[in-house]
Order: C-alpha cells, then structure tokens, then sequence
C-alpha cells in the first residue's frame, strides 16, 4: 500500500470528488487556453464556478438546455476547444444521450460530459435526481472514456488528465462529501486501475467513492480470515483488463462494487470481461435493475446493500461457494 | 488569405443550369442508390448551388483551408443535394456519386463529417445543427476570427425539435451575428404537411420573438438565395434566419408539393399520380432536361 501513497485511514479527509473536479478545471484552464466550460444554470453546484470566475471569456452559460448544451459544445472542439460541458448526471448525459452519440462520439470530439450528483449520494433528492444508468449509458458509446474517480483529490487529477486527453470523455461526480483515502502522490492514468491492497482469497473491484468502503471491508475481513485484493477501477473504459485477469488468475473469486446500476457499470463491464477470458464466480454488488428513493446516503446505501458489513457478507457468501 | 474566387463566379443563367444538372444527379444517384429522401434534396438544389458556387468562401482543393465559410447540413437526410452539389464544385469527381448509401462509400446515406473532406458535420437525428454553429461561432469569437460565416441549413419540419430553439435562444444571447440559418420551408415531413403534422406558422413571429433577424425569400430563386446571404452578412448584432420557401420536388411534375416523396427515391415502387417504377426515373430526367432548354429561353427576354 505504501507505494501507491495511500492516505491511513485515521487520516482520510472527507470531501465531495466534485470540489476536486472544480480545482482540477482552473488549473486545467491554466495549463491550456484550450479548455472551456459550459455550464447549464448549475454553476455553483457541479463546481464550475471557480473555472467562470478565473475564466469569464471562457465559460459559457447555456440555461438550463440540456440538449444544447453538449451539442454547441461539439460545435467548440470542431474548432479546437476542449469544452468540459457540466451538469446534474441524471440530465447529462440522461437527457442528450442522442446528441453526445451523434455529435461528439461519431465524431470523436473531445468534449467532455461532467456528471454531477451522479448515484445514491444525492440522497434527499430522491429517485429523479439519483442517477444510477449513467455509467452503462457512456460505456456503451464507441470512442468514450469513462472515469468515476474514488476521491475529491482524485477527482482532481482525473479532470487535468481528461483535459489533456483527445476523446470524448465522461466524469462522474457524486455530491456529498466522501472520505478522501489517496494523496496527491497516488497515482492516477486514465485506463489505469490500481491494486490498493494485495491479498490471495478474493479479488474485490470498486470504482468511485465505493473504493474506501472496500478498503475498510478488506481491513475487517482479514481478521475473518479472508485475505481480499482490493482494485480501484477509477475508469470504467477502457477497462484495465491486464490488471483485473493478473489478480483473478491468483483469486479465483471476484466482487464488485458501484453505487450504481450493475447491469452495464462495472460489475456489467467486469462479467463480459471475465466470462470470455477466465469465467469465474463473480458477485456484483451495486443497484439491481431498481430506481433510487429520498433518503440519506447512509440510509440508501444500507438499504441497497453497500454499507461495509454488506461487503464483508458478501466475500464470506463467495468463500463458500 | 488571399484566395480570391470572384472570377470563379456563374452567371446567374449558369447558376440555373447548374442547379438543374445538380437535380438530374439526384436523381440518377437516387434511383441508383434505391434508398434515400426526393422532395428535400430536389427542392434545395437552388439553395445549395447558390451557396457552393458563389455565396461562400472556400477551396474543394484545400477542404480544411482555415478562412473558409462553414456550411453545416442540418437536416441530414437531404444529403444528396449537398454531396451533388460538391461534386460539381470539384471536392471529388462525379461518377462517386452513384456510391451514394453503399457499402464502404465516402456517401453515407445520411452525412458522416470524417468520411468525406469538405463536410462539416455530421447529421441525420435532426436539430443538431444551429447549436454546433453557434458553437463554432463562439469559439471563432474566442479566437478572434469572426470575419467567417456559419450557414445552417435546417428543415421545416426538422424544427419540431426541442434543441432547435434552445439553440435558437442561445444564439440571439450571445449574439452570433455570423450564424445564418437558412429554413427549407418546403412545407412537408413524412407523416404530412407541416401544418397539419405540428403547426409552425406563425414561423416568422416565432423566430422574430426568439430574437433573430428574419428574411423571407423564394428559395428556388438562386438570385434571391444569393441576395438574401448577402443581405445577411450585413446585419450585426443579431443572427440572422433566412426563411426560403421552396417547392419540395422542384422540378419532377409528378413530386412536387407530394409529401409521399419526402423520404422515397425514384424507382422504388409504383404511386398514384407518378409514371410506374420503372419509367420513374427515365420521365423526371427528361423533365429536368427540357426545363434546362426553357430556362434559356426565358433568360434571352
């Protein structure tokens, strides 16, 4: 763990990936004159704000037009900007999916879709506004990169690599704060997934701010017994498949972990992996094929079966197969 | 810079002509191709000649030369009378164009922009269009290069979509004078007459209300295309939409006015009031060749 610069857990931060996003576009916008954002009437919370502060000439508010959105945003990178375009998750890309095909992924434009109040941490917000399809939606699109980083200073890292990144791409956000478990020494490449902690018994796969709650299952589980290999999967596609094979060779089991739909996210991408190149028994924790529903995120995430002591349940339910 | 192509440009008799060759290659790829939309590409070939051969700036011979005009083809399915039109510029040579819709062809049946230099964009799910102008006026904006028009050409009925006036509304915000939208108010869509299928009218009040400068023309006048951008390039402050009326068919007796020719090629089967399938094709060519003898005799009065 050492060496990937992990913070301890009794030193975790705690903070959303969408203030990372927010610093990681002024510095972005920084490096590279290129970079442009585009806001729909949502500027304070996706964290676009600081980025039209710095940047009033480029930053563009298009009210809220969803659909115009990624689509005048196609019409910029035709003509060398790299736009990061931002919304709630649930309304883009929920709403422009056509658009983001047509415009941006056909043409492989890099525009890049930032997602915000993606999944269950928009708690009171209810079942509208809790996007859970988003991950399957983007990864179904030929030529998009899509990354759900783990914590708000990964979150950081993975906007100045996307900016620097040519495809489309697409950035998930959640918005309450989530325990910060990397440092800015961690490392992060798009397409990269990251062993946290090596073990023999289980390989548990996390993306987004899953990843802390698997870090602390794993800790538990060894006392169990259960010696699990955590992998942080911060980007969906293209998946890491070199990593993910090299681990189940060893383990022989697999769990994965999203706070969002299973069909078509991670534990979607991981299965089709897995199935045609080492089909071993898999169990995808995640939303099953369910809408959302009002509540705190803690609330939600016990009720949907992703609180630590679910994960721990499970790598003992896979042990015993 | 420096290009200068003033002494490239058709008499307006040429120009006629040249929209008249442009529809006979409509449709002979048309019945060629065996698929494809009729009414729109036939009704815009004045629009389309006046834009290729003598409103804008640009090369067939340097297609991404970086002071060039921008035309985007919104309405995607009317493809054929801009690739026509192309050829005829010089962007490639004619006999591609009875690749049209075909395995492996530059002339995907609807357009696809990195198949094919000198397209712009890509289209077909309709009302894409007038927001990536906008967002190619924005960025010239941002790079100071606002000395260079963005024409739109969109479908009537392709303005049922909601994303046409969110960019509507967007465009007049940032006033984007050098986006100039051009309406093919031909007056039908698949399922009918516009009027009947989703009411546009009053389309004039509309786009006034939404804050652009409209201008009205007969879009199968090419002088009056040709007056119509050139009046547009004068307004600043507001984007301009040029409404032109059209005759959808224009040209092929037996098409015009016929909604059941907008999304139909020739030769595909027998319809009340047309030549049988087979003798389709063979009638609208020798209409479109007579004509070309009747325009000249007009022009000598």
């Amino acid at each position: 763990m050492k060496s990937l610069y992990l913070a301890d857990i009794k030193d975790w931060g705690s903070e959303p990936t969408r203030k990372g996003f927010g610093t990681g576009l002024v510095k972005a916008g920084q490096i590279d004159d290129n970079v442009v954002a585009l806001c729909a009437d949502l500027t304070d919370s996706t964290q676009i704000e600081p980025f039209a502060k710095e940047f009033p000439d480029r930053y563009i508010e298009v009210g809220i037009a969803e659909q115009n959105l990624v689509t005048v945003a196609s019409g910029m990178a035709k003509m060398g900007k790299i736009p990061f375009t931002a919304s709630y998750a649930a309304f883009s890309p929920g709403r422009n999916w056509e658009q983001i095909r047509t415009t941006i992924c056909l043409n492989d434009q890099p525009v890049k879709i930032v997602g915000a109040h993606a999944g269950l941490y928009t708690g009171p917000d209810g079942a509208t506004h809790q996007m859970l399809e988003d991950i399957a939606l983007m990864r179904v699109l030929p030529n998009m990169v899509v990354v759900v980083p783990g914590d708000s200073i990964e979150a950081e890292k993975a906007t100045l690599a996307l900016a620097k990144d040519m495809r489309p791409g697409y950035l998930r956000l959640a918005r309450d704060a989530t325990p910060v478990f990397t440092t800015s020494k961690t490392p992060f490449e798009i397409g990269k997934a990251y062993v946290l902690a090596p073990g023999q018994d289980v390989t548990i796969i996390s993306t987004g701010v899953m990843t802390p709650l698997a870090l602390q299952a794993a800790d538990k589980l060894f006392h169990d017994g259960i010696d699990v290999e955590v992998i942080h999967c911060p980007t969906i596609k293209p998946l890491d498949n070199a990593t993910i094979l090299a681990s189940v060779k060893k383990t022989k089991r697999v769990i994965t972990i999203e706070e969002a739909q299973i069909n078509g996210g991670l534990g979607g991408a991981v299965a089709e992996l897995l199935s045609e190149h080492l089909p071993v028994p898999v169990l995808r924790m995640g939303i099953s094929d369910k809408f959302g529903q009002s509540g705190t995120p803690d609330e939600l995430l016990s009720h949907y079966g992703l609180t630590v002591k679910h994960i721990m349940l499970k790598a003992h339910e896979i042990m015993d197969r | 810079m420096g290009k200068n192509f003033t002494s490239k440009k058709l008499s307006l008799e040429k120009l006629e002509l040249k929209a008249n060759d442009i529809r006979q290659d409509i449709i002979k790829m048309l019945e060629e191709a065996g698929s494809g939309h009729s009414a729109g590409p036939l009704g815009m070939a004045d629009i389309l000649t006046a834009l290729y051969f003598d409103v804008m700036k640009h090369d067939p011979k340097d297609p991404d030369w970086d002071e060039r005009d921008i035309l985007l083809l919104s309405n995607g399915h009317c493809v054929p009378v801009q690739y026509a039109a192309m050829a005829h510029a010089g962007y490639f040579d004619r006999k591609e164009l009875m690749t049209l819709r075909k395995y492996k062809s530059r002339l995907q049946g609807h357009p696809e922009r990195d198949m094919l230099p000198g397209l712009e964009n890509t289209s077909g799910p309709l009302g894409c269009g007038l927001s990536q102008a906008a967002g190619i006026a924005l960025a010239m904006k941002m790079n100071k290069d606002s000395h260079r028009w963005i024409y739109v050409m969109t479908g009537d009925g392709e303005l049922n979509e909601g994303n046409i006036w969110e960019a509507a509304m967007f465009t007049a915000k940032y006033k984007l004078h050098n986006v100039i939208a051009i309406v093919d108010r031909n007056n039908i869509q698949i399922d009918g007459t516009t009027e009947h299928v989703m009411p546009l009218e009053d389309l004039r009040g509309k786009w006034e209300s939404f804050g652009w400068h409209v201008i009205e023309i007969d879009g199968n006048d090419v002088e009056a295309v040709i007056d119509a951008c050139a009046m547009a390039r004068a307004i600043v402050e507001k984007p301009i939409v040029i409404i032109a009326h059209t005759i959808p068919g224009k040209d092929v007796d037996y098409m015009e006015y016929d909604y059941h020719w907008h999304g139909m090629p020739v030769g595909l089967k027998d319809v009340a009031g047309a030549p049988p399938k087979d003798e389709q094709a063979r009638v609208a060519l020798k209409e479109l060749r007579t004509l070309r003898g009747k325009i000249k005799n007009e022009s000598q009065h």
